[in-house]
């Protein structure tokens, strides 16, 4: 780790000036990713802004009937609020499939969004990486790119996000609410996070003067009809090769609305909202579900390693659609998948 | 002593090394104060400056759970925090598990399960287990294995870690490995 300065935020609006004052400077919450990564001198940050002490670590409802989530609600307690559990079991599902309990004590949700890729070579200071050292080069293009994406890739960066909790936020439309010198914002969830294009060293749309401060679910939260399907190496505490999160609105065997997006498989949570438009109004068949996965996977390419990515991508669809169609979701201490 | 170089000297004048500050931190119940650099994680602050070495360093990662502590009462791994983020904050480690001569339970039920070889990530263990029970989410085996997938057991001693905290959180005896064949 480099040398440091440490200093605390006392609000949002001091937080929002401390880091527009020192460009070199990031703001710490749960600091699972970003102390890892300043290890790994991969981030050297002149200065630490503490915003630990700042008042989002609540959960309250909105006036259109959905859920207001402080940035600083750590991980497990966002999965085990019993309103997330009884009105969107799906972003509790997607949180408890990602990392261990007491990494999800620690991490925060604005952090959560914030996290970087797991890629090795962007770990690894000693090979070229885009994300890391822009105009190096891409070394898993050509090299070990088992882990890496499948969708939305460009020539100069194969890296995936490595979050649970995206996917289900991405699925349930939610919206990330920022601070800024300009004042407040809010942004969907599908403009938050960005594709590497020729700029892989930028993740997010969030600026640089910028602090997360809340996350918003809107009121429909699939309940009866949804699953977080995560497919990985081994059966817990692993990044995903694929995860699938679907919330379907099924009345009579027909799908009134369907939402689909996956994990593992680009820089950012994959939702198609066209394979979302051939759901919804269509009967809840195997054969409209494997439409839906073949409408997902049209432009997928694989790059020698992740190539099968491709094919599990598509039976994970197809299973997740179907687990929850039958409401039967995927719990995250099954030991098979459903 | 040579002197530091121009570089090194440019360097320092840029990003001059911070101050220490001083924290407080009730570790196992004792009022513990020192003074610490922005970068010393809680783990080192534990192991090297209050002399508690139970709390052990592995990958310095998060990824093996051997540095698992309770911090106000939940399971957090000591070597992605940073010490000086917690002034204030009350510390379990194994060393405070213990009541006098007294083994904590889960500590009693590793040694008659036999749940270690090496021991190395025993101390991790317990106190993640002890997290877990506080937690109460756990209640069948399935259920405590995922939740404790964040402590790796390089030895394998899985059946038996698991065994162990199944007897504590459920009260019951459970059957000690090898008992069936027997």
């Amino acid at each position: 780790m480099n040398n440091f300065g440490y200093t605390r935020a006392s609000d949002v609006a001091d937080a929002v000036r401390q880091i527009a004052a020192d460009p070199g400077a990031k703001f710490i919450a749960g600091g699972t990713n970003l102390i890892d990564l300043m290890k790994e001198n991969v981030a050297r940050p002149s200065r630490l802004i503490d915003i630990t002490h700042l008042p989002l670590n609540n959960i309250e409802e909105t006036q259109d009937g959905g859920l207001r989530i402080g940035a600083l609600v750590p991980n497990s307690d966002l999965a085990y609020d019993p309103r997330i559990e009884a009105r969107y079991p799906l972003l509790s599902s997607a949180i408890l499939a990602g990392a261990s309990q007491q990494l999800r004590n620690m991490a925060s949700t604005g952090g959560n969004l914030l996290q970087r890729t797991r890629c090795f070579y962007f770990y690894d200071t000693t090979t070229p990486c885009n994300k890391r050292e822009p105009g190096s080069g891409c070394s898993a293009i050509e090299g070990i790119n088992r882990m890496h994406a499948i969708l939305g890739t460009s020539e100069h960066c194969i890296a995936t996000h490595p979050s649970d909790m995206c996917v289900a936020l991405a699925a349930l439309k939610a919206r990330v609410l920022a601070t800024g010198r300009d004042g407040q914002r809010s942004i969907a969830f599908p403009e938050f996070h960005r594709l590497p294009g020729d700029a892989p060293e930028i993740d997010s749309n969030l600026r640089a003067d910028e602090i997360i401060t809340a996350i918003e679910l809107p009121p429909k939260g699939f309940a009866a009809n949804y699953t977080y399907l995560k497919i990985r190496d081994r059966l817990s505490y692993a990044f995903a090769l694929v995860s699938v999160a679907v919330g379907l609105d099924i009345e009579g065997g027909t799908i009134k609305e369907a939402r689909l997006a996956l994990g593992g498989v680009a820089h950012k949570p994959w939702r198609d909202r066209q394979a979302e438009a051939q759901l919804n109004g269509a009967p809840a068949t195997r054969e409209n579900f494997l439409r839906a996965a073949e409408t997902v996977l049209r432009d997928a390419r694989g790059f020698g390693h992740n190539d099968f990515k491709i094919e599990l991508a598509r039976r994970g669809i197809l299973r997740a659609l179907t687990q929850a169609a039958r409401g039967t979701p995927q719990s995250q201490a099954d030991t098979r998948i459903k | 002593m040579a002197r530091p170089s121009s570089t090194a000297r440019k360097r320092l004048e840029k990003h001059p090394v911070p101050a220490k500050t001083t924290i407080t931190l009730h570790v196992n119940g004792v009022e513990r104060k020192l003074a610490i650099a922005p970068w010393t994680t809680l783990l080192d602050a534990l192991r090297l400056y209050l002399d508690l070495p139970g709390t052990k360093k592995g990958c310095d990662h998060g990824q093996c759970g051997a540095c698992t502590v309770l911090l106000d009462g939940r399971r957090v791994y000591s070597c992605l925090t940073l010490a000086v983020m917690k002034d204030g904050a009350r510390v379990t480690t194994i060393e405070g598990l213990a009541q006098g001569s007294m083994l904590h339970p889960l500590q009693q039920a590793f040694i008659e399960h036999d749940a270690f070889q090496c021991g190395y990530c025993t101390p991790g263990q317990i106190c993640s287990a002890a997290g877990l029970i506080a937690e109460g989410k756990a209640r069948t085996a399935d259920e405590i294995r995922e939740l404790m997938s964040g402590n790796i057991c390089r030895c394998g001693a899985y059946p038996n870690i698991v065994a162990a905290i199944q007897e504590v959180l459920s009260g019951r005896p459970m059957e000690k490995s090898g008992e069936a064949k027997r």
